[in-house]
């Protein structure tokens, strides 16, 4: 079984503060870490190879320093990382971003075989967009399979698998064929700590470079100039101030007062 | 890129979602303020519904203000898979060439969404709190929030068509006005072999699996609960407000909750309009996934706590009393005005 994870790196969005004088992000000294929910992503392929025996490749796409995710996930159990790093590619938008993971991905496929399931993360918390995946899924017109809390079966021979997933109302259990898109959720796996023998093969590791040269991918794709969608100004939200620190005295005054507050709101919510 | 020819679409299209029949609020609010960017481009809201059985929903969207709905009944839309419902609409927005399309950014549509956006070869805006036209170019100018919420982006699609956004549900008011609409039904032809998906198994409404963001009102306790037994009082609260219920982490730590009803970092980020954080202290991780919520009341003895600092609402106490004090008082205020 082959499985392809895409992984992105991301700034640690906990740790990014706002400059309200300046209207910027403050992002030095943030560190650079696998988007949280593409870690689970790696863990569980990592877990179904161990299970059915297998290849887990991983792809990224961003600039030479994303290598350092590649690596960490080499530790986790991958045994080939590829990173799609090429100047073209600066500035895309999630159509562009899926196109050329997507070209990526046929090369890994060209060289490592067919793959059965390709996971990524829900979303990515820089962008929390969640459309690389499904961009990603259509492009190999392949079944989707969004918010996976749960893998419950697979069954080589008939090449199906199980998948519980969130919905809005509770949550329920798809069966699909392979080849398969599953994006995951958190609650998905718990993580492990590296093992030894694959931190060790982690640092003999290559990781290989694809760009424009040594793969099919059109360049007149990609990029801030071939992204359908742009960003024409970016801006700090209004600063949450310190609100109103309510105390009348008795309690009862002071949920009285509490309550006038927020009538109007639960009248326009239909409440009351 | 190629350019489209931009200039022969027209209209804005808002996604009917439903459940079992009956229409999500949140279309109700797209097609409301559709209605005022409609009015800005000189255009018409038209809406589109796909399912087994959706035909009644046209009397729905034409209260509250569309002129035109379309819709597929096919048994394949029974219930939702992404590949039929994807073809469908691609289907439908290919024929007839809208120039904006909005869906709900739920669950489903933000599933949704991302598929029709590749396969149409457009942009897509995922989950804006912002929609406006820009009066020069009369492009759509949609706004969300990044990186845990600390950055906004305005977001446009200037050379390709249709503009695509999910729109948070509870960002826009649904007001009724009234309209004559027109009821299109249109056929696709499924390719039935494609669909290689199905559902086996469907668990509702379950303490485990709940998605935070589709509700309004969200009370959430934390390690200031106490004991297991008293988070009684947070969902006690909450089903009073016709909200939901959820945790920090510690309190899932604690096995107070399971992990699908944390808000924060590793758990889900929420935007209600009302967000009740009960003995929580607010830590960075916290917050990240909850303060772009519209009104904060927080609950905590320790007024030095962190989370008073983006507080709407701070009240300084012990939840073990001020909560079912609060109960009482909600239970019988919304009482009376109903
Ligand atoms: C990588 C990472 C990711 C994390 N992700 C998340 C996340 O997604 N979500 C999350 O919530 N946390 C997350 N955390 C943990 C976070 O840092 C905090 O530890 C956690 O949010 C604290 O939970 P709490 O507020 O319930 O508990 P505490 O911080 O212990 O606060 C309890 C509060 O209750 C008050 N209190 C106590 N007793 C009472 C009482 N009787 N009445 C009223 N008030 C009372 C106290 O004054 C205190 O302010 C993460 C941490 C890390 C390192
Ligand atoms: N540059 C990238 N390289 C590899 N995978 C990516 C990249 N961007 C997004 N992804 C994958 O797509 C998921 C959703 O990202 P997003 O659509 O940005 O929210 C992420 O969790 C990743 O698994």
């Amino acid at each position: 079984m082959h499985l392809l994870v895409f992984i992105k790196q991301v700034p640690d969005a906990s740790q990014v503060r706002v400059n309200y004088n300046t209207g910027t992000l403050i992002r030095e000294g943030v560190p650079a870490i696998i988007n949280p929910f593409d870690k689970h992503a790696i863990e569980e392929a990592v877990r179904i190879k161990e299970k059915f025996s297998g290849t887990v490749s991983v792809i990224t796409m961003g600039p030479p320093m994303a290598e350092s995710s590649l690596k960490e996930a080499l530790s986790m159990g991958v045994d080939n990382a590829y990173l799609l790093s090429d100047r073209v590619f600066a500035g895309s938008d999630t159509l562009a971003t899926s196109y050329a993971l997507w070209a990526g991905a046929k090369k890994i496929i060209e060289e490592k075989g067919d793959v059965d399931i390709f996971l990524s993360g829900k979303q990515a918390i820089d962008g929390d967009t969640a459309q690389t995946g499904p961009g990603i899924a259509t492009r190999f017109d392949i079944p989707l399979v969004t918010y996976a809390i749960a893998i419950k079966d697979i069954d080589l021979k008939k090449r199906t698998i199980e998948i519980v997933r969130l919905i809005e109302s509770g949550a329920e259990t798809i069966e699909t064929t392979f080849p398969c898109f599953i994006t995951v959720e958190e609650e998905i796996n718990k993580i492990r700590y590296a093992p030894l023998p694959y931190l060790i093969r982690a640092a003999r590791a290559t990781i290989k470079i694809l760009n424009t040269k040594n793969t099919k991918i059109d360049s007149s794709k990609c990029g801030l100039k071939n992204s359908p969608t742009k960003v024409k100004k970016a801006f700090t939200p209004q600063k949450r101030e310190r609100g109103e620190m309510i105390n009348k005295g008795s309690m009862q005054d002071t949920l009285n007062f509490l309550y006038e507050n927020i009538e109007s709101t639960l009248k326009d919510m239909g409440k009351i | 890129m190629i350019k489209q020819d931009i200039g022969e679409y027209k209209h804005i299209w808002i996604f009917v979602e439903h459940k079992d029949g009956k229409a999500k609020s949140v279309s109700f609010e797209l097609i409301s303020k559709a209605r005022e960017l409609a009015e800005v481009l000189g255009c018409e809201v038209h809406t589109f519904a796909l399912g087994k059985k959706v035909k009644h929903l046209a009397d729905e969207v034409f209260r509250y203000g569309a002129n035109k709905f379309y819709f597929i009944e096919d048994n394949l839309l029974s219930e939702y898979k992404t590949e039929p419902f994807r073809d469908a609409a691609s289907y439908l927005i290919d024929k007839y060439k809208p120039e904006i399309v909005l869906i709900g950014a739920t669950t489903l549509g933000r599933d949704l969404a991302g598929t029709i956006a590749t396969k149409l070869n457009t942009g897509l805006t995922a989950d804006t709190t912002g929609l406006d036209i820009d009066k020069k170019t009369n492009n759509l100018l949609m706004t969300r929030p990044t990186f845990g919420g600390n950055l906004m982006a305005t977001i446009f699609c200037p050379d390709n068509r249709p503009q695509m956004s999910t729109s948070r549900p509870g960002v826009y008011k649904a007001v009724e006005f009234s309209v004559e609409g027109e009821v299109v039904e249109e056929s696709f032809k499924f390719n039935k072999s494609n669909y290689l998906k199905t559902v086996i198994d469907k668990t509702l409404e379950s303490e485990e699996a709940v998605n935070l963001n589709f509700y309004d009102v969200i009370v959430a306790g934390g390690l200031g609960m106490e004991t297991k037994e008293n988070f009684k009082y947070v969902k006690e609260l909450s089903s009073i407000l016709g909200g939901t219920w959820a945790a920090s982490r510690k309190a899932v730590q604690m096995g107070w909750a399971p992990q699908t009803r944390q808000v924060g970092q590793t758990g889900q980020t929420v935007h209600p309009k009302i967000y009740i954080a009960c003995g929580i202290s607010g830590a960075i991780q916290h917050q990240v996934g909850m303060k772009s919520s519209e009104i904060i009341i927080a609950i905590n003895k320790d007024e030095e706590a962190p989370i008073f600092e983006i507080a709407t609402y701070g009240i300084v106490g012990e939840t073990g009393k001020i909560l079912p004090a609060m109960i009482d008082l909600f239970r019988e205020k919304i009482k009376k005005e109903r």
